[in-house]
Order: C-alpha cells, then structure tokens, then sequence
C-alpha cells in the first residue's frame, strides 16, 4: 500500500486530521478566544467540501472492506454540502449559547465523527465496517440529542433516541449473524454469488431490514422521530433528519441493489408495503402537529416513504432518482429547518401558531421556508417537483401504477399541511407576530445557499444526466 | 466445538436470549432493565457469530473477529447509554420509563 493509494481514502482522512486539529485548537486556545473555534470548524471543513470536489477513481482497499467509486465520492459530497450548510445555520446558535458554556469543540467533534462513521458505511465492502460506520455515525448523534444537559427535553431525546438505536442495531445485527451462516462470509462480494432465498436467509434480511429502517425511520420503526426530534437542538434534528437519513437511504439502496439483488422477488413486496404505511402514517400524523419541529419530523417520515417509491424498480434509473431525491430533499429540509432555527434562536417560538403575520415582519425568512415548504410538497418551479416527478417515472416505468397512483394522493394530503404554514405566515394577521429582525452572516450564507439549491437543481438539467451517468457504478 | 452438542441446541439458546431481550425491551419499566435487556439481544448475536464461526466454517476467523468488535461496541453503546440516564437522573431524579414522557403523539 503506497502513498497514492492511501490518497483515495483522502475524505476519511482529512475528516479524521479536522477531528484532530480541533482537540489541539481546543486544548491550546485560551478561553477568551474560544468564540473563533466556531470559525476555524468551518473554514477547516469548508476546505474538506472543496477538497471532495476532485474526481476519485475506483478502487478497493484492506481486502475489499473500503470501496469507493464515482458513486460513492458523489454521495460523500452531498453529505459535506449538507454538513457545510448545517454548520453554517448552527454557527450562531452555538456562539450565543453552547461555546459560553465550553462546549463548542464537542459538538464539532461529535458531528466530524459522526460524519466519518458514514462516510465508511457507505464506503463498506463487509458487513463488519458496514456495522461499524453504523455505531459511529450512531452514538455522537445520540450525545448530540443530549447536548443541552440543562434541559430535561433533550435528555428525554437522548435517552430515547440511543435506546431505540442500540435496540435496532441489535436486531440488525441478528440479521447479519444469520446471513452469515447461510452464505459463510460476511464480505458482500461472496454473499452476492452464495445468496438463495432459503427461509434463514429471508429472516436474516428482514432483521437486518430493520436495524436500517429505524435509520431512515420507516413506519413500523418510526416512533423515535418526532420525540427526538422535538427534543434534540434544532441543528441535531436537522442533521438526523438530512443527513442520517440521506447515508442511511444511499447504504440500504446499495445492498439491495447489490447484495440483495437476487431476493428482489420478496424485498419488493416489502418495500411496497412499507411505502405506503410511510407516506400515509406520515403525512396524517404531520395534519395535528402544532410545534414546527415534530411537524418536519413527520413531514420527513413522509418523505422517505417517497424514496422507497425509487427503491422499487431496482435498477440504473431507480439509483439516479433517487440520488436526486435526496440531494434536493438535503436542500428543502435544511431551508425549512434553517428558518426554524433563526426564529427559535430569536424569540425561542417553534409553534405554528407563532409564525402568523411573519411575512408583515420578516419577509425574507417567510419566503425562504415558503419556498422550502413548496419544495418539500412538490411544487412546480422549484427543485421539489422535479425530484419526485422523476421518482413517480421510475416507480410507474415498472408498472407499480396503484402505488404511484396512492403517492399522488399522499402528494396531496402534504400540500394541505404545507400550505397551512405559508397561511399562517402570509395571509394571517397576529397582534403578537414575531417582531422583526436581522439574522447574522453565517445564518444569512446558510439560508442563501439552500434557496440557491432549491431553485438551481431543478432546472439544471446537466446535473441529473451527470448523476445517471454515475449510476451505471452500482448496476 | 463442544463434544455432544450440536449447532441446533446453541442457536436455540441464542435465539431465545434474543427473545427474552426483545421481550424485556417492550415490558421493562426501568431505563436501567431495558438497557440490560439490549444487552442480552447483542450477546446474543455475539454468541451466534462465535458458534456459527466454530462449527459451519471452522476455515476462516470472520466470525470471531465480528464478536470481538460487537463487544467492543456495545460496551461504547452501554457507557453512553448510562451517562445520559445518569444526567436523566440529575434532572427528574428519576430512571422510570414512565416518567420519561413530556413528549407524546
């Protein structure tokens, strides 16, 4: 193993020397000068997005464990824009109220590793460095959820939120253990060639189908969400809900479109199952929530149930829609939660009712989640539509018409409660609206890029023949 | 191998230890209990690796190997698990499930 090959593992690497850095910048900086960590976090991981920029060739490490292709480098990317923006919408949250405390560093540390963790489960080759990336994009999250140790809300999520995990990645490891002994290896390139639908090998599927739905938080494991998320700092429910889920969608369409290719005849049906207890348990749920927070969480269960449409068809289009998917859901949901955050950290309001009359207040903030909310429903100009259209073609191009014909309904259930936000904001009127003002420069870059996202990506069509074109890695 | 006994009685072992974990989840009224209880559901998989390894591919170490970092990572899962119930604790002097529900629906 020489120099130049250690250079593809350079995204794991420059995470892990950010990681590093940061305890030295901790340890060395005095405590008036703490408030520029927040700074240097995100300058430093400003230059590992960049640095991802750069193409990556194919290549296999440590016998196969560590893969990575075009593919994977494109996916790793999305996920540093994603934690690029988050960071840049919790920077003012975390210098007003966690860096005072001397906790910046930690919460940077924590969600560095959690990010490497997914960078290796996405990058796995076996079943032993997928479960690894899984525990380590897992456990920061559930110590970020209980970040605020004052506040007994956050340590309700923290608890529920790491109880619910280590339960999932129990039973997903149970999965593993039998799928181990039908196939004799746990290296997915052996399992692709031993794999048979014998019964032990459909049970070891469906518990390890578990442990991964609990991730992306599919209906019947779905009851974590909206207590987590309620709970946890806004920036920590952002990154579940976007971050998390988007490695977790990406690993679970890579091992079934590889590993588990040959069961598709019962992983389908499965799938088709749960879409549609997904998107219609979350969109009914998200019709009765008051506070913004558990109205998002629903909203995004919701949403990964529309990603399982694109997991259906199990080939070259389905893999490029629903990378699409993703990346403008990554866009939508950190705009909507980025206006949460600004308007939580002014005033400490998350309720719906709070947002009435924010437009006579705050247009621009009202526009940006009304845009977000568009997005997210599936409205035409903006990104959202273009997204779930494709997935909608993907999932009707194999003839699953009654299943895209229910999402269509549920598209429809989402626009009433979508709208019922741009209603409060716009055409209501309160004697209590939130009064006007000025957000900071990181919260403004922050909110900027992700309308620029949400406008752009859709009409810029290069980019969804350029991810096709990627998609032929995995078929 | 153990002389006498089979690969079926252990994994029967194993899978009613995932059972009884499952069920100590679900009715366990203690943070604590259902902690323990995530326990036993991972050895449980810890155990099967191991037996799985021994007696059906005796060849290859993948097995074990897995065991010895599932240890490692549900001793890490079980450290933070307890230090967030213990600041639980601090706050409602409480590790009741039930008293874990200002959050509901």
């Amino acid at each position: 193993m020489n120099f130049s090959s250690f250079l593809l593992m350079r995204q794991e690497m420059i995470l892990l020397t950010i990681i590093l850095l940061l305890l030295v910048a901790e340890i060395s900086l005095p405590k008036a000068k703490k408030q520029s960590i927040v700074h240097l976090a995100i300058f430093l991981f400003g230059i590992n997005t960049i640095v991802g920029f750069f193409a990556i060739e194919t290549s296999s490490w440590f016998g196969g464990m560590f893969h990575t292709n075009g593919l994977i480098h494109f996916f790793k990317n999305v996920l540093n824009v994603g934690v690029f923006i988050l960071l840049l919408q919790s920077a003012d949250w975390l210098q007003e109220k966690i860096v005072d405390n001397n906790k910046g560093t930690e919460f940077f540390i924590l969600l560095f590793s959690s990010l490497l963790g997914m960078y290796f489960m996405i990058s796995a080759g076996d079943f032993l460095m997928f479960y690894l990336g899984l525990e380590l994009s897992t456990l920061p999250v559930a110590a970020l959820a209980a970040f605020e140790v004052t506040k007994r809300i956050s340590s309700e999520a923290g608890i529920k939120f790491i109880l619910s995990a280590a339960l999932a990645s129990g039973v997903s490891l149970f999965g593993i253990s039998m799928l181990y002994a039908t196939s004799g290896s746990i290296y997915f390139d052996d399992i692709i060639t031993m794999i048979a639908s014998t019964n032990l090998t459909l049970l070891g599927f469906i518990l390890f189908f578990a442990g991964l739905a609990f991730k992306i938080s599919l209906v019947p494991f779905h009851f974590w969400t909206a207590d987590v998320y309620e709970g946890a700092p806004i920036s920590v429910a952002s990154y579940l809900s976007v971050i998390s889920k988007g490695a977790a969608v990406f690993i679970l369409m890579i091992l079934l479109f590889t590993v588990f290719k040959n069961l598709m005849h019962v992983w389908e049906n499965i799938i088709y199952v749960v879409a549609l207890a997904t998107m219609f348990i979350g969109n009914l749920f998200a019709l009765r929530q008051q506070n913004m927070k558990r109205f998002l969480a629903f909203s995004s269960i919701a949403q990964a149930g529309f990603i399982l449409l694109g997991l259906m068809t199990g080939n070259q289009l389905g893999t490029a829609t629903i990378i699409y998917f993703v990346m403008i859901y990554v866009f939508s949901n950190l705009a909507a939660f980025g206006v949460v955050q600004a308007i939580s950290l002014k005033t400490g309001k998350e309720n719906m009712n709070d947002y009435e009359g924010l437009y006579r207040t705050n247009p621009n903030l009202s526009l940006v989640m009304m845009l977000a909310l568009f997005s997210l429903a599936g409205i035409p100009p903006v990104a959202g539509f273009f997204g779930k259209f494709f997935l909608f073609t993907a999932a009707a191009s194999k003839g699953y018409y009654l299943l895209v014909f229910l999402a269509v309904v549920n598209v429809t259930i989402s626009l009433y409660y979508y709208l019922l936000v741009v209603r409060a904001m716009f055409l209501r009127t309160s004697d209590q609206a939130i009064p006007y003002f000025k957000n900071k420069l990181y919260m403004k870059l922050g909110l900027l890029v992700t309308v620029i996202g949400i406008l752009v990506l859709g009409l810029y069509s290069p980019l969804y023949d350029y991810i096709f074109e990627l998609s032929k890695h995995l078929n | 191998m153990i002389a006498g006994i089979s690969i079926y009685e252990i994994l029967t072992v194993t899978s009613i230890l995932f059972f009884i974990g499952i069920y100590g989840f679900i009715t366990r009224k203690n943070l604590i209990s259902v902690l323990i209880s995530i326990e036993l559901i991972l050895n449980a998989s810890v155990v099967n690796f191991v037996v799985i390894n021994k007696y059906l591919y005796p060849d290859m170490l993948q097995g074990v190997i897995f065991a010895i970092f599932i240890i490692a990572v549900a001793a890490a899962e079980t450290a933070l698990a307890v230090s967030i119930i213990i600041n639980l604790y601090r706050q409602i002097s409480s590790v009741e499930v039930k008293d874990t529900e200002i959050m509901k629906y």
